[in-house]
């Protein structure tokens, strides 16, 4: 009997298909436990690479939870590439729709917060600009444009996100306190870091990374977040090396 | 079938270990005896950071052997073009002392399942892996080194015996081969054939790299010994025998140890190091 590759993978990822014929020891006898060992292997890598990319997620679920969790994920979402170090984008969706998990309702966007760190420990090497070049005449600097590092990203939470992940991976960071919180990500050299971002932040770089000047991206971002801190945000961008270009257009006389 | 300028297997007849990041500075410290390092390809697929500047760093002291663990060669469905690129990208900025992959499969449907799954030795599956290696060739500008698999059971269609299989890739593709001798002790512990045998069969002329790494112990549902392959501990000592028959036949080789899962301290991974260098010592002139 011949086994296709179709059927052998069916069998991998669910345990409750039979077992392909065909698959036999030297006495020709059925396979049996031991095509368990391939299931185990797929089981037990994915589950590994899991814990490997999120390791906050891990240590909020506990690692038996966490365990269970990558079981289904992994059968829900085998990777779709053999770039293991990229597995896991769909995970923050994922625990999004675990009803079980409805209670810890922070977990996709800590997820996210992992995902974004994995990236940019992967994310092109580039040179950042000379925070010198930003020391210009403020009418010049709000008609500057940015280009940041492939790095560098930022996300907005309604959960005190970078409280939970400094809580989860500091020794003595403070409990975290109830409240919405934009998170800079940075590679200053090869270690990424997470940095607290002013209110608005998030929006502010996501309109610079969207090829708006400063001073439009922060007009815009005052109208949402009237407490938004340009000179913070643009000073954590500096100090993550997350600037890669300055432009400043030049006035038509 | 391969021009021969592109044989170029430059890995010295020496020990080499897979690299793991946390050796890093010992490495560059104390390598003795560890002539050379393996990298598996996929880890070195990102665009920059930490991964790749080490591997620049390595790659200036060491003459380093790209070892694929995502290519699907055995897979029914066409090779990932995408990963292709990413290969020819890799191979092409490392210009590395040698490139090698498995006789196996790890891709389908679009699932990547992150093991080396098992083929029939049929003659539909030489077929299909003599065009695969051709076209990796093809694509990457190099000759390839195919490895074979650690077996856990057979395929009642198979035809073909493995030694005979590789053989028959090697001369249809011009490849080379990477010897496992951890893997053939294991498989001919879990299917029953004498890894001496297997040896002999075997064509030990294309070998441009052989593997050692340590295995787990279980039994299958009828009692019978069954060996993984885990590369979680040391060799055994039936490995460095089946080792030491080898190499009596094939002379000098590079030698790699292999260990990927509980990746011990830097001594003890040179320890394992220290001991090929004396099967290599010992080889008679």
């Amino acid at each position: 009997m011949n086994v296709s590759q179709t059927t052998f993978h069916d069998a991998l990822l669910d345990a409750n298909k039979s077992i392909p014929g065909g698959l036999v020891d030297a006495q020709a006898n059925a396979a049996g436990r031991r095509f368990s060992v391939y299931r185990n292997n797929v089981a037990v890598s994915l589950t590994e690479a899991m814990h490997q990319a999120f390791p906050v997620i891990a240590k909020l679920l506990g690692s038996q939870n966490m365990d269970g969790l990558a079981g289904i994920f992994l059968r829900q979402h085998p990777p779709t590439s053999p770039l293991m170090m990229f597995y896991g984008d769909e995970f923050p969706a994922f625990l999004e729709g675990m009803e079980q998990l409805s209670h810890l309702g922070y977990l996709p966007d800590v997820a996210r917060l992992e995902l974004a760190l994995r990236r940019a420990y992967h994310a092109a090497d580039c040179q950042p600009i000379d925070p010198e070049a930003l020391s210009v005449p403020p009418e010049d600097l709000m008609r500057a444009k940015l280009t940041l590092a492939p790095a560098a990203t930022a996300l907005r939470s309604e959960w005190p996100v970078h409280a939970i992940w400094l809580f989860n991976t500091e020794d003595g960071a403070p409990k975290p306190e109830a409240g919405a919180q934009d998170v800079l990500i940075t590679r200053p050299e090869y270690d990424p870091a997470p940095q607290l971002l002013p209110q608005g932040g998030a929006a502010w770089i996501a309109r610079v990374q969207n090829g708006q000047n400063i001073g439009e991206a922060f007009e815009a971002t005052m109208a949402e977040t009237p407490e938004f801190d340009l000179g913070t945000t643009l000073a954590l961008l500096l100090q993550g090396g997350a600037i890669t270009s300055v432009t400043i257009e030049r006035l038509d006389t | 079938m391969l021009d021969n300028a592109l044989r170029s297997n430059r890995l010295p007849a020496a020990p080499g270990v897979g690299y793991k990041p946390q050796h890093f500075s010992q490495i560059l410290e104390h390598a003795k005896p560890v002539e050379w390092l393996e990298i598996h390809a996929e880890n070195y697929m990102g665009d920059g950071g930490r991964p790749l500047a080490q591997l620049r760093h390595l790659s200036e002291q060491f003459p380093i052997s790209v070892h694929g663990v995502g290519l699907s060669i055995g897979g029914e469905t066409p090779l990932d073009p995408d990963h292709l690129a990413r290969l020819k990208h890799l191979v092409g900025w490392l210009n590395p002392a040698s490139f090698s992959e498995h006789l196996a499969w790890s891709t389908h449907d679009s699932h990547f399942l992150n093991d080396l799954l098992p083929l029939p030795y049929t003659d539909a599956t030489l077929t299909r892996v003599c065009d695969h290696i051709d076209q990796v060739q093809g694509v990457v500008g190099r000759q390839m080194l195919l490895e074979n698999p650690s077996s856990y059971l057979a395929f009642e269609e198979s035809t073909w015996s493995e030694p005979d299989f590789l053989r028959e890739i090697t001369r249809r593709t011009g490849c080379g081969l990477l010897l496992d001798v951890n893997n053939v002790f294991v498989s001919a512990t879990n299917l029953d054939f004498s890894p001496q045998g297997y040896i002999d069969a075997y064509p030990l002329d294309k070998v441009g790299e052989i593997h050692l790494g340590g295995h787990d112990e279980d039994e299958d549902d009828h009692g019978h010994p069954l060996l993984i392959d885990s590369h979680g501990r040391e060799v055994v000592d039936p490995v460095w025998a089946l080792l030491d028959y080898v190499l009596d036949k094939s002379g000098p080789k590079p030698v790699l140890i292999e260990w990927d899962t509980d990746v011990p301290d830097w001594p003890i991974l040179r320890a394992e190091a220290e001991r090929a260098k004396s099967a290599l010592d010992k080889i008679p002139a």
